[in-house]
């Protein structure tokens, strides 16, 4: 099925640069970038700052996926993990460049760009952030 | 005369590996004695995620990490392989959005065989000369295709390497280039097709070391100078055997070709070859040293170019991203299964 063009284009800085913003009252950074800080409010309107994130974190949990979406089916099994990013937010990304058993929580990462997916082999192709160890 | 030349390089090689003895083993041939024709004992596989965009992205954003130019002066890019990822739908773009160059900039996928990098190069280089732009980004990466089967499962790899061209903090100027082309069948993959063909034994004589070797003299002619006067030289390298033929052509010893020949360790990364070999000299190069590096497209042509590292290189922050040694050896090995499901040998509905 055809995947929405325009919504992947409208994240392309998201999801090449990890581009998030940061609330100008109370310093939380935010990824992906948010409208408004949820705890400062109307006190955070107009004072969302443009953020590039480092891209550098560290795995919080994981988990092993051995039955994929459709588009992952070939990469089975692979890990998924919650990656704490050093500016703060909490991720959700594939981890690549790493055999399953040496994975590990609490495992420094770095985001990497690949592919993540495509519309078959007619459509667009989506790349994006994954995360590799940190040597 | 302001030196115009290197500013920053960087380069990507995923780290899957298939040995030549794994691919033999499956077409009931000899891996043994094929690594050693070819001098190539493994060659490096993109993962199911990794293409020329991947590739040259990775490239780009290790060469920017090593200096403090801003993204945002990247005037022109351009990027060569035959692998692009789209045949329609430039991959400069995506490289471009994803180091922060856009949108103030020059794009242009090129392709000739091999040599497309580097005539992104002689493009940024000729852009700076003339004033049009700061910086230029010239990346050679592919991911190579062979037919199962075919002798060019042995060697076509995957990897690349960006070049940032400017003429400030230059770590090593582009003193001359030149290039030498001619209409030579000896290689090709015609539209809408999955692999390439080639000319067998015909891709030797008349189309590599012919190229390389008028190429190399004639650049040599125009920079006055002689192989002795070279630390280092880089040839495209399909194999490990014509470069260091093509050495003995010329007059280069091995000690000047060695420290550039990275196809014995990741095969024939096709338009990264030349540069990527160009980028493992550079980072062992002191100042003063002088490399010959020239090209090779089938189609066919050669560029040549003769560079000079200068004192600036021991200021270069090398040590901000991974040298080509350091990719070479970290590696993951696979089976010819796995191999072909992550170079889309395999086909279902």
């Amino acid at each position: 099925m055809p995947k929405d063009v325009p919504r992947f284009w409208r994240e392309i800085q998201q999801r090449y640069n990890m581009k998030g913003n940061k609330c100008g009252s109370c310093d939380r950074v935010y990824f992906p970038p948010r409208e408004s800080c949820p705890y400062c409010r109307r006190e955070s309107m107009g004072k969302m700052e443009k953020i590039k994130l480092s891209g550098k974190g560290e795995i919080i949990t994981y988990t092993i996926i051995h039955v994929g979406p459709e588009e992952f089916e070939e990469q089975v099994p692979y890990p998924v993990a919650i990656i704490q990013l050093e500016e703060g937010p909490k991720i959700t990304a594939q981890i690549v460049d790493c055999k399953i058993d040496e994975l590990k929580i609490g495992m420094k990462v770095e985001s990497e760009f690949r592919k993540i997916q495509q519309d078959g082999s007619t459509g667009a192709i989506y790349y994006g952030y994954k995360f590799k160890p940190v040597e | 005369m302001t030196d115009i030349g290197i500013v920053s390089y960087g380069g990507s090689i995923p780290r899957l590996r298939i040995k030549a003895e794994e691919l033999a083993d499956v077409w009931g041939k000899d891996g043994t004695r094929i690594a050693k024709g070819l001098g190539i004992a493994e060659k490096s596989v993109p993962s199911i995620d990794q293409d020329t965009a991947t590739i040259s992205v990775e490239a780009a954003r290790n060469a920017l990490k090593r200096c403090h130019i801003n993204p945002q002066d990247i005037g022109s890019i351009y990027i060569g392989s035959e692998s692009h990822p789209y045949a329609v739908k430039p991959t400069g773009t995506i490289v471009g959005e994803a180091i922060g160059a856009t949108p103030d900039l020059m794009v242009a996928d090129y392709e000739f065989a091999c040599k497309a990098g580097t005539a992104g190069v002689q493009n940024c280089f000729s852009n700076v000369k003339a004033g049009l732009i700061k910086y230029g980004l010239a990346i050679g990466a592919d991911t190579a295709q062979a037919a199962p089967g075919d002798a060019l499962e042995f060697s076509a790899a995957a990897g690349g390497a960006a070049f940032i061209i400017g003429n400030e903090k230059v770590i090593a100027a582009i003193n001359h280039t030149y290039s030498y082309a001619t209409d030579t069948p000896d290689f090709w993959r015609r539209a809408e097709q999955k692999y390439p063909r080639h000319g067998g034994r015909f891709t030797g004589e008349p189309a590599y070391f012919k190229h390389v070797t008028n190429a190399s003299k004639n650049l040599m002619e125009k920079a006055k100078t002689t192989p002795k006067d070279y630390d280092y030289a880089v040839f495209h390298q399909p194999n490990a055997k014509f470069p260091l033929k093509e050495a003995k052509i010329l007059g280069f010893t091995k000690e000047q070709i060695k420290p550039g020949l990275k196809v014995s360790y990741i095969g024939n990364t096709y338009s990264g070859a030349s540069l990527v070999g160009l980028a493992g000299v550079l980072d062992i190069a002191k100042p003063g040293d002088r490399i010959l590096m020239t090209s090779y497209g089938s189609g066919a042509g050669s560029d040549s170019f003769d560079i000079t590292v200068t004192d600036e290189i021991s200021k270069y922050e090398r040590d901000k991203a991974p040298l080509i040694d350091d990719m070479i050896n970290d590696k993951e090995y696979i089976s010819y299964g796995v191999y072909a499901k992550y170079t889309d040998l395999l086909y279902w509905e």
